[in-house]
């Protein structure tokens, strides 16, 4: 089992989550040209190492995670909210990061 | 070494043909003349092509290549030891029961290829036509197998829609009167079934090798040598390889080799599990897949019960997989089959897959003139073995997809044509 740090909830299993993916593609404008929607709806940088992700906590808090993990070991680096954790606002925590 | 020397005598080399008569024959020697089933060659400094990946693909992309298209100056370059990815990690199944036109003949072409192919490989692989039964559960799944059916049908793939009481009588140890999940029906392949995927592996390798192909293990790629558009060869673990050609066939980590050539591919890399129980008499005939649920079911000539379902559902390069899943497969397997309920598990173990965006493999040609790719295998990699390598054999060869291989294109993707089978769009771990 993984235990997300959910910044809410605290340590939960990660069977209490729903997973959806990569959390560094960012949905572009509505006029945007199609390259930059091709690339956000099908392409994936699938890094073997670090992954930040968006998980939503279905049976608990309901909140948007994004959490930071090794799609090696498994290991989880941190997690914040989603609205905290996007992209532009730098790594994800590392203080709420538990083992 | 140079180019161009070795080839005339290594196609040349005769292999020593398996035959009840040599086993009698070896047998009077004690069995001490047998030979290595292929050769342990140092990499030359050049090929035609390099295939990266020692899985059934690779070997089966080297074999046709060597022996229909006459192209032998070929290395397979593998990181570990040949069949001990994904070949060596999946549950056998073969079959070639598909909805869809892109799929449908391709995995026909591939099951009439298992076919002949332990005569062809002079190995036997112990494809067994054992036939695949999905279960239906209610009177809309039964109208849905028979559109698939029907499908299958029009594509000239042999199915039959079994009523109850057909099912009853093709496997009666299922639950038939489950208050949830009662069975109404099913739809069967008879000509599918399982294969021994180490057996497809070593067959395969020892084809390849004896048409002079070099099988090169413990020879990671670590970098792909570009030159404009054009790859002109691989660093790997043991050295700079240059190439004519190249070809990726390393499902599950096609992301990285991808990413290694510059490509960025819609594909996701997650774990799947699967699992085998204690030996047990016979009793799963056939294989057999649970229609309310994701769980798939055979026997093993050994008598384990092989079996699978989902997948983990988050990405991971781990060969391992996690306790949620194993509860939630050994559950579908106990209410699709109660009599299963005091067997203990042996071994489970997990393998890394190429989830596309939607649901289907990639085989073709890549935006760079000499590089071609073969991934995003998903579940369905194994019974695809021998067709995968057969169309990626004959598009590296002509430069150009076969029709069999033609919509599973990479470019599919951005122009929209998916060939999306279960309907989920792209959302990897749904696929």
């Amino acid at each position: 089992m993984l235990r997300i740090p959910c910044p809410f909830c605290g340590p939960r299993d990660h069977s209490e989550f729903s997973y959806l993916g990569d959390a560094t593609v960012t949905r572009p404008e509505a006029e945007a040209p199609l390259d930059e929607w091709f690339g956000y709806v099908y392409l994936r940088d699938n890094p073997r190492g670090r992954h930040r992700e968006h998980w939503h906590h279905a049976q608990g808090c309901r909140q948007w995670l994004v959490v930071e993990r090794d799609t090696l070991t498994h290991e989880i680096l941190g997690a914040l909210p989603a609205r905290e954790g996007s992209p532009a606002a730098g790594p994800a925590a590392g203080k709420d990061a538990a083992e | 070494m140079l180019a161009g020397v070795a080839p005339p005598a290594r196609t040349s080399r005769r292999m020593s043909r398996y035959s009840a008569l040599a086993l009698v024959r070896n047998a009077f020697s004690g069995h001490k003349d047998w030979t290595p089933a292929w050769r342990d060659p140092a990499p030359k400094q050049r090929y035609d092509v390099v295939i990266v990946g020692g899985g059934g693909h690779g070997l089966a992309t080297a074999y046709y290549l060597a022996k229909l298209h006459g192209i032998t100056n070929v290395a397979v370059l593998e990181k570990g030891w040949l069949g001990g990815g994904n070949t060596g990690r999946n549950t056998t199944i073969v079959r070639s029961n598909y909805l869809l036109d892109g799929n449908a003949p391709f995995y026909e072409h591939s099951l009439k290829l298992w076919e002949g192919l332990s005569a062809d490989l002079n190995y036997n692989v112990m494809f067994s036509q054992r036939g695949v039964l999905n279960l239906a559960h209610s009177d809309s799944q039964v109208d849905a197998y028979a559109r698939r059916g029907n499908a299958m049908r029009l594509n000239g793939i042999d199915s039959d829609l079994l009523d109850r009481e057909g099912v009853r009588r093709f496997c009666p140890e299922l639950a038939f009167d489950d208050a949830r999940f009662p069975i109404y029906g099913g739809l069967l392949q008879r000509r599918g079934g399982t294969a021994r995927h180490d057996a497809v592996a070593w067959g395969l390798a020892r084809g390849a090798d004896s048409l002079g192909v070099d099988l090169i293990q413990n020879c990671e790629v670590t970098g792909i040598r570009r030159e404009g558009d054009r790859v002109v060869g691989v660093e790997t673990s043991r050295g700079f390889i240059a190439c004519g050609k190249l070809g990726l066939a390393v499902a599950g980590n096609t992301g990285r080799l991808g990413a290694m050539a510059g490509l960025r591919l819609p594909i996701e890399s997650h774990v799947l599990q699967a699992f085998v129980s204690e030996g047990l008499k016979p009793l799963v005939d056939h294989v057999i897949t649970f229609g309310a649920g994701h769980f798939y079911i055979s026997q093993s000539d050994k008598g384990g019960l092989v079996f699978g379902g989902d997948l983990d559902g988050y990405n991971s390069y781990a060969q391992r997989g996690n306790l949620p899943v194993i509860e939630e497969v050994v559950s579908i397997g106990i209410s699709m089959m109660p009599c299963i309920s005091r067997t203990r598990l042996l071994r489970h173990w997990g393998g890394v897959m190429d989830m596309t965006m939607d649901g289907s493999p990639i085989i073709g040609k890549t935006p760079l003139a000499n590089l071609y790719l073969n991934g995003g295998w998903c579940y369905g990699g194994f019974k695809a073995t021998p067709g995968s390598g057969w169309v990626f054999a004959w598009t590296i060869a002509n430069d150009r997809p076969h029709e069999l291989n033609a919509k599973l294109d990479l470019d599919r993707f951005r122009a929209g044509r998916m060939v999306d089978e279960s309907g989920h769009g792209p959302q990897p771990n749904l696929h």
